[in-house]
């Protein structure tokens, strides 16, 4: 088990905007977290992610408490998002450098060159993240989020902004790395087809709270829907009659 | 502390400023413009009064020394606005990395680029204004180590006070140094100031280096207890500095303002 997460629950005054959720994320497996606007899908990542204090439970990466032992637990982690690009003033190489130091990579020159061929960045390597298109920028990022090999792996939309050949391209590149680095992900998305094709298993979040969990290429049918999307739209606006379900 | 991580710190900020003109500049350009301004203000100075005071020692090491301790703070703030420029919290603080390594990065980072404005400070007092610094020997030492450790405290202060009051707060910090160069009493006695600024001062560690600066320029020795005071008030600085800086990260960590710094607030 790459992730273990028990009971956590993140609140803001009166609101709850994680309200108890305990799951796992294994070796290898990709599973999406999925959930309308405001569901708690970005809050549980910043928790993951130690940028986010809970407010109760506990997660442990790779059986290692993040409360007690955050630098330990971070190590084997690390994450893409479409709204934390790396800092524009510095060059893909430069970045890559930067990241893989702070992470204790190596030998981290022979990494770095592994990444930008698996991510075809190598004619980027000198140009400035900031003058990067949308997806460059996601490939340099993705590229980061491997470097340092991590049991877990936090991918925030990582598709969101890509077209669909790109996207494609990404994914396939995500899954392989999922199966050759036996590296756990969790993998938020808005496109169903996306996580049809990609997670082995996927839970829904709605307010705060896990509704469904289960096989997304079998879960819509045992509720009564014919696609994915179709039980994340009912998930959405009727939570509680998928609750009593 | 790994020293692998307080590294990355330290080299995002070497690949800054070696790509970028507009940040070398600014480490060379505003101490030149006050060794020259104040180094032909001390000549004048010299030729128009009948004192035995020579002020090129007397104001000029002041501005130097002065000019050192501002480098020092801004070092660090600046290094860590590079990262509120370029929104790199989060990238940041979701690694392994730890408050203390990111901040001795920043230290490291102050204590690099200072050096070059240091040297370029005394090679131009002691080839233009024949200012040679280390002249008045290791006695300086301790007092540029005091200047040093306060700044380094007050820089991480201000950070602080940014990292909690939002990206907007940096213009509190740039004025810190103009604001306390009156307690500090850099260009006169203490005693040239009323009594309730002299309270202030005297908790103000750079005042006790201007006043001991005065005396070994005049030729009289250093007091040991001034120097064992500043010490001890730059150290206390420092830990309080540091103390301040966690307690503002474990609160923007427990209420998710790291993640969303730019927002500035979460109400």
């Amino acid at each position: 088990m790459v992730l273990a997460v028990r009971e956590l629950r993140k609140s803001y005054g009166d609101v709850t905007a994680v309200d108890g959720i305990s799951f796992e994320v294994g070796r290898g497996e990709i599973v999406g977290l999925l959930g309308p606007n405001g569901a708690g899908k970005t809050t549980t990542i910043n928790m993951i992610l130690g940028v986010l204090e809970p407010s109760g439970g506990s997660i442990a990466v790779g059986g290692i408490d993040l409360a007690k032992h955050r630098s330990r637990a971070l190590e084997r982690t690390n994450f893409a998002a479409v709204y934390a690009q790396l800092p524009g003033n510095l060059t893909v190489e430069q970045n890559l450098r930067v990241f893989g130091l702070i992470y204790g990579v190596k030998p981290l020159g022979q990494r770095i060159e592994e990444r930008l061929r698996q991510f075809d960045l190598e004619r980027l390597r000198k140009t400035k993240c900031g003058v990067l298109s949308s997806g460059e920028q996601t490939r340099v990022s993705l590229a980061k989020a491997m470097l340092n090999d991590p049991q877990l792996l936090l991918l925030d939309e990582p598709t969101a902004s890509l077209d669909p050949a790109t996207a494609r391209d990404i994914r396939a590149k995500i899954r392989e790395f999922a199966t050759h680095a036996s590296t756990g992900i969790l993998w938020t998305s808005h496109n169903m087809y996306e996580v049809e094709e990609v997670c082995n298993r996927v839970l829904f979040l709605s307010r705060g709270k896990i509704l469904l969990e289960g096989n997304p290429r079998t879960l819509p049918a045992e509720h009564g829907h014919g696609t994915l999307e179709d039980l994340f739209v009912a998930a959405a606006r009727e939570p509680l009659a998928l609750e009593h379900s | 502390m790994r020293l692998h991580r307080v590294a990355a710190i330290f080299l995002r900020q070497f690949y800054l400023v070696r790509g970028s003109p507009a940040r070398v500049l600014p480490l060379l350009g505003w101490v030149t413009i006050d060794m020259v301004l104040w180094g032909f203000m001390s000549r004048y100075l010299n030729s128009v009064t009948a004192a035995r005071f020579n002020f090129v020692p007397g104001l000029l090491g002041a501005v130097l020394l002065w000019d050192f301790f501002g480098r020092i703070m801004l070092g660090v703030t600046t290094a860590f606005f590079e990262d509120v420029w370029s929104r790199n919290f989060l990238n940041f603080f979701a690694t392994p990395l730890s408050v203390s390594e990111y901040l001795a990065g920043l230290i490291f980072s102050s204590i690099a680029s200072s050096s070059v404005g240091l040297g370029a400070m005394l090679v131009l007092a002691a080839v233009v204004f024949g200012l040679w610094f280390f002249a008045y020997g290791a006695v300086m030492i301790p007092f540029l180590l005091v200047l040093f450790l306060f700044g380094i405290a007050l820089g991480v202060f201000a950070t602080a006070l940014v990292l909690w009051l939002g990206p907007a707060a940096e213009w509190f910090v740039w004025p810190i140094p103009a604001m306390l160069s009156p307690f500090a009493a850099v260009f006169y006695p203490l005693s040239a100031l009323p009594r309730w600024m002299q309270y202030i001062s005297h908790i103000l560690p750079p005042a006790y280096v201007f006043e001991n600066l005065r005396a070994i320029v005049g030729g009289r020795g250093p007091s040991a207890i001034a120097l064992a005071i500043s010490v001890a008030l730059a150290a206390g600085y420092i830990v309080m500095a540091a103390w301040f800086f966690a307690r503002i990260y474990r609160r923007v960590v427990r209420t998710g303002l790291i993640a969303r710094y730019s927002a500035e607030t979460l109400g």
